[in-house]
């Protein structure tokens, strides 16, 4: 049964699929994971719109690059460091 | 394997053969029990397409039980792959009864003699790793010691040379003295090429065409020439304990088995037959004290003239192995030299296998021998019992002095396989048992082993011998050698899934298994002669994955893993080539250079050929996996060996093999690798000098265009070489100087090609087939390159060039008319069409068909690359002249070459052949009428080609002439030739217009009908484009009610086997539908989906849905929701299918149909039927797609509410239309809706709910990365991550 089930299973190209890309998560991904990879997504997609970063930029009072060069710098680790594991 | 446990065996083997030579394993079934569970076993791995009809059932149950309905409805879940629906061909077609009784089915089978020769080389035993740590022991090989063996060997070789030719010499002598003695014929070597090609034969043949002689069977001859024997006879060394090579052997050839037939009728007493006589040498063998049992020996050197006692090999014969051979039939060649050692024999060990070297054919007729008897086995009681009636009859008992023979006895009876053919006591016997090979136990074996084949038993027969409970007994080598054993047996045999986990087992515990029990247990199956492609291919995988694992613990395996994969670089399919080098290349980044290097170098100047010319292509492949610069210091030396020529050799071929193989990727290194072989061209030895310009060849092959500095140096030993060699030489050089010239600049290449055609000129005369391929080809790139001038061309070359070359010989060798064709197109290029045209043209009348096939095509050719403006009235008359003679002329089967030509003449000259169409109808029509049915057919296949050229001629009677003819023939019973006719007049009503035809349409169509019946593919592909065509531009011609007819007979076609039939159909009923409205059409094919197969039913929904896009959705979605009301689920599900279809097809149209559809895909949506669900979701994702960017949202949210709560389904199918369905509303709705839907269970409690969020979130995610950033959710922060996105809360 099971062995059907895997070879007619799209999932399992699918999920090879979904690993390629960074921002993916599965059933074990961590609160911490997931909202680093939204952190990094949003900083991202500031960088890559520049009416954004013009409207960041007015409302800080700072040149478009500095906001642009400090969003690039938070994208390793945009919300701090990971939790300590608890399992050891 | 190693020697000692070879010689173990071959003890124990003898030991046993006193046991073990009871005729038959068919009496003793008891002990291993029946066979009747046989039939559940696959008998064979199921080949892909069965393996998916397999899985589609399997499937088919799993849905069936999912759904909780009876399995015995499978149709129902038909609908299931809406993505190849139309790709499906019903597999209707038998397969071919007598296919597995082909011989080629095993590797071993196909291979040629050459090919053939890896099975005498031996697996050598391990070698030391010198980059180990510890100091190696002496008992391991290191490279010297093989080094050392390679000298002693070349020298036996040359030893045994020698003492041949002697031998030859005196006989020659003594037969000259005594012309009678007519049993070795003596062959003084000038003599004729008949008497010398007795000693051509490899030395191990020997025996056997003088037995064969004896016999009065002719022998087989070898082509080979004298030098072979050397090579063939020598290579029997040391180590050369021939793993199975000897039964190969024997399998080949009338001589050889006439000579185990000779054997076996020779007169012999039973000691022999018992194989209790210890005699170990081979039967033509005086016993000399010397001789080692065990050991192949050459002949010559024990053999005592007296031809006579070689002649009759009866009572001296027979070691123990020859006893078994006795035992089996007399067909079996077994045991073909007995001397060979007990490697290959390691199924000896277990009793009563006498078989386990029997080769497929064998086997198989073995097979039918045993079916045979099985039907005609005596009665049992029960089986009487149910014949006859109950009383009128009275038992009577056996008397008592009846003593029934004891089984002991039975089996015991040394009594030949022919003459009780494996007969089994009968009350044994319950039913028909499932064929099986006595002599091997009934190999059901432990509950989760495959089905063991007979074939399989010599490697695996251990499995059989030990029970379960005595396995926790092995040491624990033991055990793991049986582990192996039993994942291999499970690669090789066993189910799919079976073979995965087994696959994945033996890969990861590679390194616990260790190279050498994995290596011992693999690479002698690789060499059994029974092996076919597919089990090969796994092995070769077994391979290839536990390189990875073993990496540098492989080292010392390197030889024995080169030995086994070798051969595949050279084997004749390509994907195994591929496999070979694959494996190569990971072996030398396993092993590394150096272990590679050391391994290989003993075999560069290994005295075979064979070994040296695969040695050659794996260093090739060596190279290319590590790279040209890290060897080239290698073959430097190798190529300046000043020791052996056969050295330089091999390193000038690596070179070569490294060009072939690479490719263009030659060029940052080509300067060091001509320098390396620049030498060998003047060697001393004329094979060195050839190869080297061979080598140098597919250097500047690989090179074209670039490169030509780095072979500088090579152009004036190359050019002197030309003037100074001849023949085999000559013909290498010249095809060096004709891959560089192209290299050139146009002005040297023009001086070469002048001083270079010379040369070729002199050798256009030459009778070597081979020298006429390379001048030709040299003479097509000479002509090519563009420094050589068209006047020269005509002059110096073109007279010479058809003299010699346009010969009618030169047509009857398929290559040498390719390359004859390619050279005259390519100097047509330069010269001009009607130069070339003018000179052959007189050719298409010469009476010898395939000359005339040659001028066709060539002709063909030049006028489709450089058309006939050239070509003058005159040349046109005899053109077309004699195109219509070599039509009228041909007799051969394969017509295309003649028609391509008539068709591409009579096109290029287009209205130019105004004036010889009549003349051209008339012969179609005289053709047309001829009895047979060939000249028919291609009578009409050229009104086809012509009719446009016809046209354009402004010939539209006599087109119109044609058509009547052809009408008049639709009658035409062979179905080739009326799907010929067809094909014509479909040709003509193309060019001439529905409304001009001829018969007119409403004459013709009515005719059509009928032959829509035929069954014929061919038939059928022409008619439904005729049919098609007719709906499509001339509707209205026809009566509706003829219309009406035509749909019932089109959804036969439904059925068609050939795709482009099926779709040919249902665009005709979007034609028709179109003509005559949408409704009586509608009715027809609603009605059809009630029927059974679903090939039908799919064909149908897509010929709904294309109505559907034709004539407008409002005509026909009415009719499909009244059709959904009817309680039946293929009725059902068909209109949900056209409904998937037609939402596909009409695309954004779908806005005005999203809520009237609603309900309907509502209720589907709800029904408990998987494949209800299932096609409402591909629906919606159809529909979802169809209405993006058209404000239908609502609609859309709606419908994806009952979507959703599907996406825990398992059924593959369903869950892939959910998944596909909610990707279609994310693309409609937008990401942000649907994120919101997938909060809800990205962090639930339970796993299983959390992957299938996660699933869809990525899926999402993936599409939408940018998009989603605006929809995240605040996550509050914690006391040491902020997870707050301060830039989103700026206001300004």
């Amino acid at each position: 049964m099971s062995t059907v089930y895997d070879r007619f299973n799209i999932h399992a190209q699918l999920e090879h699929l979904q690993m390629k890309y960074q921002g993916t998560g599965n059933a074990d991904t961590t609160k911490w994971e997931w909202t680093t990879n939204i952190h990094r997504d949003t900083l991202a997609s500031h960088v890559g719109h520049y009416s954004r970063l013009a409207y960041l930029a007015v409302a800080e009072n700072e040149p478009i690059a500095r906001i642009r060069f400090r969003c690039l710098q938070a994208i390793p680790r945009p919300c701090g460091p990971p939790p300590p594991k608890t399992d050891g | 394997m190693e020697n000692g446990s070879d010689e173990t065996r071959a003890k124990q083997q003898r030991g046993l053969v006193g046991l073990s030579d009871k005729p038959s394993g068919a009496f003793d079934q008891e002990l291993y029990g029946g066979a009747d569970a046989l039939g559940q076993y696959v008998t064979e791995l199921p080949t892909e397409e069965e393996a998916a009809n397999l899985d589609r059932q399997q499937e088919l149950t799993t849905l069936g039980g999912t759904a909780g309905r009876a399995p015995s409805r499978p149709q129902k879940f038909a609908f299931t792959a809406p993505k190849d629906v139309l790709n499906e061909v019903a597999q209707q077609d038998a397969p071919d009864p007598f296919a597995e009784h082909q011989k080629d089915k095993t590797i071993a089978g196909r291979e040629d003699s050459y090919r053939s020769r890896w099975r005498q080389q031996m697996l050598s035993p391990e070698r030391a790793d010198p980059f180990a740590s510890q100091t190696p022991g002496p008992e391991t090989r290191s490279y010297t010691d093989v080094m050392k063996e390679q000298q002693l060997d070349k020298e036996k070789g040359e030893l045994i040379r020698k003492i041949q030719q002697k031998k030859r010499d005196e006989d020659s002598r003594v037969d000259g003295e005594a012309s009678g003695a007519a049993a070795l014929p003596a062959p003084p070597k000038k003599d004729g090429e008949k008497k010398r090609r007795r000693w051509d034969q490899p030395a191990a043949d020997e025996p056997r065409a003088k037995a064969s002689k004896a016999n009065g069977v002719g022998s087989r001859t070898h082509g080979a020439s004298e030098w072979d024997i050397s090579e063939a006879s020598v290579e029997h060394s040391r180590w050369d304990t021939p793993v199975r090579g000897e039964v190969t052997m024997g399998d080949e050839g009338a001589g050889a088995s006439s000579w185990d037939q000779a054997v076996v009728s020779a007169p012999k007493p039973s000691a022999a037959v018992l194989g209790e006589t210890p005699t170990p040498g081979r039967w033509d063998e005086t016993p000399a004290p010397g001789a080692t049992p065990g050991r192949r020996r050459s002949r010559w050197d024990e053999t005592p003239v007296g031809s006579s006692g070689m002649a009759t090999p009866g009572p001296s014969a027979t070691p123990g192995a020859m006893g078994m051979g006795m035992a089996t039939p007399g067909a079996t060649p077994f045991g073909g030299t007995p001397g060979a050692t007990p490697l290959g024999m390691s199924g000896m060990m277990t009793p009563m296998t006498p078989l386990t070297s029997l080769t497929p054919d064998q086997l198989a007729a073995m097979r039918i021998t045993r079916e045979i008897d099985e039907r005609n086995r005596p009665m049992t009681d029960e089986e009487l019992e149910a014949i006859f009636p109950p009383e009128g009859y009275e038992l009577v008992k056996p008397p008592a002095s009846y003593q029934p023979l004891p089984r002991a006895k039975v089996t015991a009876t040394p009594t030949p396989f022919g003459a009780t053919p494996l007969y089994s006591i009968p009350d044994e016997i319950n039913a028909v048992k499932a064929q099986e090979i006595p002599g091997t136990p009934s190999s059901r074996g432990e509950g989760d082993l495959p089905m063991m084949r007979p074939e399989d038993y010599q490697y695996f027969g251990k499995l059989m011998e030990v029970s379960d409970e005595a396995e926790a007994d092995l040491s624990p080598e033991e055990a793991k050698e049986h582990e192996i054993m039993k994942l291999l047996l499970k690669i090789k045999n066993g189910t799919p899934p079976m073979r995965k986990t087994a696959l994945r087992t033996i890969t990861e515990k590679a390194r616990y298994f260790g190279a050498g029990p994995l290596c011992n247990q693999i690479l002698p199956l690789m060499m059994s002669s029974t092996l076919e492609d597919q089990e090969r291919h796994l092995l070769v995988k077994v391979i290839d994955r536990i390189l990875y694992k073993l990496d540098d613990l492989i080292r010392p395996y390197v030889h024995k893993i080169l030995v086994v994969i070798e051969p595949l670089l050279i084997d004749e399919d390509y994907y195994a080539r591929v496999e070979g080098r694959e494996i190569i290349s990971n072996l030398a980044k396993a092993a590394g250079l150096a272990t590679m290097i050391a391994t290989m170098r003993p075999d560069i100047d290994h005295q075979d050929e064979y070994v040296r010319n695969t040695t050659a292509r794996a260093f090739a492949v060596v190279a290319s996996a590590l790279g040209i610069p890290c060897i080239i210091p290698f073959l430097k030396a190798v190529c300046g060996s000043t020791k052996s020529w056969q050295a330089r050799h091999t390193g000038i071929k690596i070179v070569q093999q490294i060009a072939i193989l690479m490719g263009c990727a030659v060029l940052p290194h080509l300067k060091p690798l001509v320098d390396t072989i620049l030498l060998g061209l003047t060697d001393e030895q004329q094979k060195v000098r050839t190869i080297t310009a061979l080598a140098l060849a597919a250097l500047a092959e690989a090179a074209t265009p670039y490169g030509i500095e780095a072979f500088d140096a090579a152009l004036k030993p190359l050019w002197r070489g030309i003037c100074e060699h001849r023949g085999k030489g000559l013909a290498a050089f010249l095809k060096a100087i004709g891959y560089i010239i192209p290299l050139m600049d146009a002005e040297h290449a023009n001086y070469f090609t002048r001083e270079v055609m010379v040369i070729l000129i002199r050798e256009f005369q030459t009778p070597d087939e081979e020298m006429k391929k390379i001048v030709l080809k040299v003479v097509k790139q000479c002509v090519a390159t563009e420094g050589v001038e068209a006047q020269y061309i005509r002059e110096e070359i073109l007279p010479h060039f058809f003299k010699n070359f346009w010969v009618v010989r030169m047509a009857l060798d398929k290559r040498n008319y390719r390359q004859l064709v390619d050279t005259t197109v390519e100097i047509a290029n330069k010269v001009g069409g009607s130069e070339i045209v003018t000179r052959v043209v007189e050719d298409l009348k010469d009476p010898s068909e395939p000359y005339r096939k040659m001028v066709v095509e060539t002709i063909e050719k030049v006028l489709t690359n450089l058309g006939v403006a050239d070509i003058d009235v005159r040349l046109e008359e005899q053109l077309i002249d004699g195109i219509v003679y070599a039509f009228q002329e041909q007799s051969s089967e394969d017509t295309k070459v003649m028609l391509d030509g008539f068709g591409t003449i009579v096109n290029c000259l287009g209205k130019r052949v105004k004036p010889y169409l009549p003349q051209i109808c008339g012969m179609i029509r005289w053709r047309l009428n001829t009895p047979s049915a060939k000249v028919r057919q291609q009578a009409a296949d050229v009104v086809a080609r012509i009719a446009v050229v016809m046209k354009h001629c402004g010939e539209e009677q006599m087109l119109g002439h044609l058509g009547l003819y052809l009408y008049e023939y639709l009658g035409e019973e062979y179905p080739e030739v009326l799907g010929s006719i067809l094909g014509a007049l479909k040709a003509i009503v193309n060019v001439v217009g529905m409304q001009k035809m001829s018969p007119p349409i409403k004459d013709l169509l009515p005719r059509l009908t009928p032959i829509l019946k035929n069954r014929h593919e061919k038939v059928q592909e022409n008619c439904i484009d005729l049919v098609g065509r007719i709906a499509d531009r001339g509707a209205e011609l026809v009566s509706t009610k003829e219309w009406d007819r035509i749909c019932f007979d089109l959804l036969e076609l439904l059925k068609a086997h050939k795709k482009a039939i099926r779709r040919a159909t249902v665009n005709t009923f979007g034609y028709i539908a179109k003509a005559v409205g949408p409704q009586d059409v509608i009715t027809t094919l609603l009605n059809n989906l009630r029927v059974q197969e679903r090939q039908l039913r799919v064909c149908t929904t897509v010929a709904i849905a294309i109505v559907a896009e034709t004539c407008g959705p409002y005509t026909v979605l009415p009719h499909l929701m009244n059709e959904y009301r009817v309680h039946e689920l293929n009725v059902q599900n068909g209109v949900l299918k056209s409904l998937c279809f037609m939402f596909e097809y009409i695309g954004e149209l779908g806005k005005d149909y999203i809520y009237p559809i609603c309900g309907l895909l509502e209720d589907a949506l709800l029904d408990r039927d998987l494949v209800h669900r299932q096609t409402a979701s591909w629906t919606c994702k159809h529909l979802a797609l169809g209405v993006h960017g058209l404000s239908r949202e609502d609609a859309l949210i709606h419908l994806m509410n009952h979507v959703w709560p599907n996406i825990f389904e398992t059924s593959p199918h369903l869950i892939q239309a959910v998944i596909d369905a909610v990707d279609g509303f994310r693309v409609s709705i937008g990401p942000g809706i649907v994120l919101q839907y997938l909060l809800q269970g990205l962090w639930h409690p339970a796993r299983k709910v959390r992957e299938t969020y996660w699933r869809l979130y990525n899926n999402v995610y993936m599409g939408h990365q940018d998009a989603l950033v605006s929809f995240y959710p605040n996550v509050p922060p914690e006391p040491n991550n902020d997870y707050t996105r301060h830039e989103l809360c700026v206001l300004l």
